[in-house]
Order: structure tokens, then C-alpha cells, then sequence
């Protein structure tokens, strides 16, 4: 086996792959139509490239990766939005340094911040509240992206900013959420999805109830998963089962981290601050229903938003670069190499489009880890 | 940004805004405590917790062998590093 010396358990992995190839045989799988499994989560999407898990698995289980990657769905037009508030000469715009090199139309913030534009690269949001503090003359913004597992953290900060009356502060707001782009995909007639492998830190928050339709509505199994190797692994058999024994349930293989409820002061803080947008716009997938949250109107004052008059449903949207393919990448209609830029003009050096960006991303982790012998066999005459 | 790293809570800062410092590999800064306290475990009760943390928010108490294992998957796959000069960049506690 590829990287069994990694594992916490070889001989537990040894066993659990060999359960897997059991079991999928018992499916009536083939190469040809292999069971199409969906990790949602780039974290899950690094982790099965880092561990080559994807090499280890019978050929009749395919990973489909998923858009569970925020900065991989944030849209040029989103980019363009922060550089316009950056450039403000009162403002220090704060972000995760994942979202730094994500490509606007014209430029990124890492770009930007070469201009002249005062952007700080800060670790969380309360860093960025200090900033606020110590600059009272400045208008501080926080770039506020990530899923469900980061809104938590916005949502609390944004709750100390007006417990204190700190009103030089705001959250440019552009969460996601995680079940309704699943919703999409499986409303999609080109996707064929057999199961999902949950993600764990997203479920952490919400717990496992928000994934019920997918089993309920749409009769598919879906196992919230860790993100050791041995977890996917124990993810994949569980999902695996399911589907040979005709069942679809929502299982939890996270349970040490995952409550089924999610963690209430959480959800507390979330939905004290956001609320649901009608739709958003996601990089590659285009707009879905409910799929992220602005901020109440009892928070205004804190809304980058509505303070600079830029955002989501602004006529911003610009679309995709033409000859990219991030969309079909994201999901998973085509493997990274399929695209024409990939590796050659998008690179995580010049990323074309974000995908390439984030080590979560499907085209980066392909590239990192995988690329190069896929890459030469893509091109290798038939 | 979305995976949380392991760290333990040795100091509470400040109980009513509910901020304490936690060391992550060696690294110590403040987290907020919000998401793992409740009557069943109050503040004072997370000294020496083992706990998931987020973007400077400890997000669920996890048990020390968890933490360590977490931590080893972290190293692999590069992302304990980053997290590290993050933390370093901005708000390490000397």
C-alpha cells in the first residue's frame, strides 16, 4: 500500500480496504459505471490526495470532489468588491490569507496591497477587531468568507464589536452554506452522485439534521466524516454499505466532534447576526437558491455592505474566464487535467482560477500531488 | 481557514467576554470560549481543555489523544505550519 506507513493503523487501513472492495463488488459497481462518492469538504479533498486514498481504492469507487472549498467558489466579482473597498483611503481591509491571491477581474488583494491599498493579513476575525480598536480614525473591514464553520466566528465577533460600540468596524459578509449547493448538484441532470462523504467541521457547527433531505428526498447515504485517513477510509465502507444494502441514511462517523443538534452557542451567534439571502453566486456553479447569508438589519451599522454600497446583487457579477473549466471541475463532470489551462497557464504560481489557489482546492491538491504523472498520461498518445 | 487545530486552554483572560489564551504547538494566543461554555461546564472549567479551534474560536473539547492525532494529520498535509504563521503574524501572546 502507497503511504501505509502514515497511518496511525496500517493494518486497521489494510482491513477496512478490504472490506471496501468486498462490499463494492456486492454493489454490482464496474469500472464503467463506477460508484460516484462526493466529498463535500476540500479539507477532505486534501487529505485523500495527501494520503493518496484515491490510488488505494477499488477502481469501482470514484471520488467526486466536491465545491466545499470557500475560496475556490468566491466569484470575481466578489474579489473586484473587496479591492474597491480596500482602495478607500480610510479603510484597512483585514482577510484570511487563503482568500490574498484569489484572482479578481483586474487584480487580487495580494495585488492590490502592492498598489498601495492597506490590506492586513489577520488569523481571525477578533485580530481584525483589535485592529478597529487601535485605529479609531479608520474605518476597518473584515472579509468575511467560509462555510458554516467560519460564520460562527464573524457572527461573534461582530456581537463584541457592538457590545463594546466599536463603529469603525464591518464584516464584508459573503458566507456559504453547505446543504443547498449539495441540493443543486443532485438537481443537476448532467451529475450522477451515488453518496456523499459529509464534512466534519461544517457538521461540528450545524450537526447532521440540515442533510436529512438528501437521504429523505433524494435516497442517498450521506456519513459525516474526520479527516484522518483511517476516518475517510471508515467514511467510504460505511457509504459503501449503505448503498449495497439499499439503504440511505444520514450516519455519522464523526461522533467524538459531531453532536447531532451542532453546538447551540453557535448556531446562537449565527442566527442572532445572518440571515438567509434569497440566492447567491457561486464561482463556477452561478447563483443557488438560499445558499448564503447577509447580515440582520439590527447589525447595519456593522455591514460593509450596506457602509459601501458594493456586494452580491450589485451588477457586479462578471462571468468566468472562457476557456476555464472550473465549473465542470467543481462538479466533478471532469478531473482537473481535463482542463486546457491546467498546469500550463493555470498553476498555483499564476492561478487562472481559484480552484488552484487553496491547498482544499481540487486542481491544486491534483497539482501538488497527482498532476504531474496524470498530466503526462493525459498526454501520452493513446 | 476551515480545519480546525488542536490546542489547550492554560489561562482564562478574561471571564466576562469569555477570551483565554490557549498554546497550539507551542504557539500562544488568545482564543474565544464561547462555543464550549454552558452551566455543564463553566469558565473556569476549561483550564487545560483540549479543544478544536477555528480562527481564534475554540469550537469543541476534544480528548488529548484526538488532539494529538489531529495534530500529526495537520503536519502532514502542511496545514499546521500555515496555521502557525498566522497565528504568529497576528496576536501571538508573549
Amino acid at each position: 500500500m502507497k503511504y501505509a506507513h502514515e497511518f496511525r493503523d496500517p493494518i486497521l487501513a489494510q482491513g477496512l480496504l478490504a472490506q471496501i472492495r468486498d462490499v463494492v463488488t456486492r454493489t454490482g459497481a464496474s469500472v464503467a459505471r463506477p460508484l460516484n462518492i462526493m466529498e463535500v469538504c476540500g479539507g477532505h479533498t486534501h487529505a485523500i490526495f495527501r494520503y493518496g486514498l484515491h490510488e488505494m481504492v477499488p477502481k469501482e469507487v470514484e471520488f467526486i470532489h466536491g465545491p466545499g472549498c470557500p475560496v475556490c467558489v468566491l466569484p470575481m466579482g466578489r474579489v473586484d468588491d473587496c479591492i474597491e473597498i480596500a482602495e478607500h483611503p480610510q479603510v484597512i481591509f483585514a482577510s484570511f490569507g487563503d482568500a490574498m491571491r484569489v484572482p479578481g477581474t483586474k487584480k487580487s488583494l495580494l495585488q492590490a496591497k502592492a498598489d498601495g491599498a492597506d490590506i492586513r493579513l489577520v488569523y481571525s476575525p477578533l485580530d481584525a477587531l483589535a485592529l478597529a480598536r487601535a485605529n479609531p480614525d479608520r474605518e476597518v473591514v473584515f472579509f468575511a468568507l467560509g462555510f458554516e464553520t467560519t460564520m460562527p466566528s464573524t457572527a461573534l465577533t461582530v456581537l463584541q464589536a457592538a457590545k463594546e460600540g466599536i463603529m469603525n468596524f464591518s464584516l464584508f459578509c459573503n458566507h456559504i452554506t453547505v446543504p443547498q449547493p449539495i441540493k443543486a448538484l443532485l438537481d443537476d441532470p448532467d451529475m450522477r452522485l451515488d453518496g456523499f462523504v459529509g464534512p466534519g467541521h461544517v457538521s461540528m457547527v450545524v450537526g447532521t439534521r440540515p442533510y436529512d433531505f438528501i437521504a429523505r428526498d433524494y435516497g442517498k447515504p450521506i456519513v459525516v466524516s474526520g479527516f484522518e485517513p483511517l476516518d475517510l477510509l471508515q467514511s467510504v465502507l460505511m457509504v459503501v454499505t449503505q448503498i449495497a444494502e439499499g439503504r440511505a441514511e444520514v450516519e455519522n462517523q464523526y461522533g467524538r466532534i459531531v453532536p447531532r443538534d451542532g453546538n447551540p452557542q453557535a448556531l446562537a451567534a449565527i442566527d442572532a447576526v445572518f440571515e438567509p439571502r434569497e440566492k447567491f453566486e457561486w464561482r463556477g456553479l452561478g447563483e443557488i437558491d438560499a445558499s448564503g447569508v447577509k447580515m440582520r438589519a439590527g447589525f447595519a451599522a456593522w455591514d460593509a455592505e450596506r457602509k459601501f454600497d458594493v456586494g452580491y446583487g450589485k451588477g457586479r457579477e462578471v462571468a468566468d474566464p472562457l476557456d476555464a473549466r472550473c465549473g465542470d471541475v467543481l462538479k466533478g463532470l471532469i478531473k482537473p487535467v481535463a482542463c486546457p489551462l491546467f498546469g500550463t497557464i493555470c498553476n498555483p504560481e499564476t492561478p487562472v482560477g481559484a480552484l488552484m489557489v487553496s491547498s482544499e482546492g481540487a486542481c491544486a491538491a491534483y497539482y501538488q500531488y497527482a498532476g504531474a504523472r496524470a498530466f503526462e498520461s493525459a498526454l501520452a498518445p493513446s | 481557514m476551515c480545519l480546525g487545530v488542536p490546542g489547550q486552554i492554560v489561562e482564562i483572560v478574561d471571564p466576562e467576554l469569555l477570551i483565554a489564551v490557549a498554546d497550539v504547538a507551542g504557539v500562544r494566543r488568545k482564543v474565544n470560549i464561547t462555543c464550549i461554555v454552558d452551566d455543564a461546564h463553566p469558565v473556569a472549567a476549561c483550564i487545560g481543555d483540549w479543544v478544536l479551534i477555528h480562527v481564534g474560536f475554540a469550537m469543541a473539547r476534544i480528548d488529548e489523544a484526538e488532539a494529538a492525532e489531529t495534530l500529526k494529520v495537520l503536519t502532514a498535509m502542511g496545514e499546521l505550519q500555515a496555521e502557525l504563521v498566522a497565528m504568529r503574524q497576528t496576536g501571538e501572546v508573549q
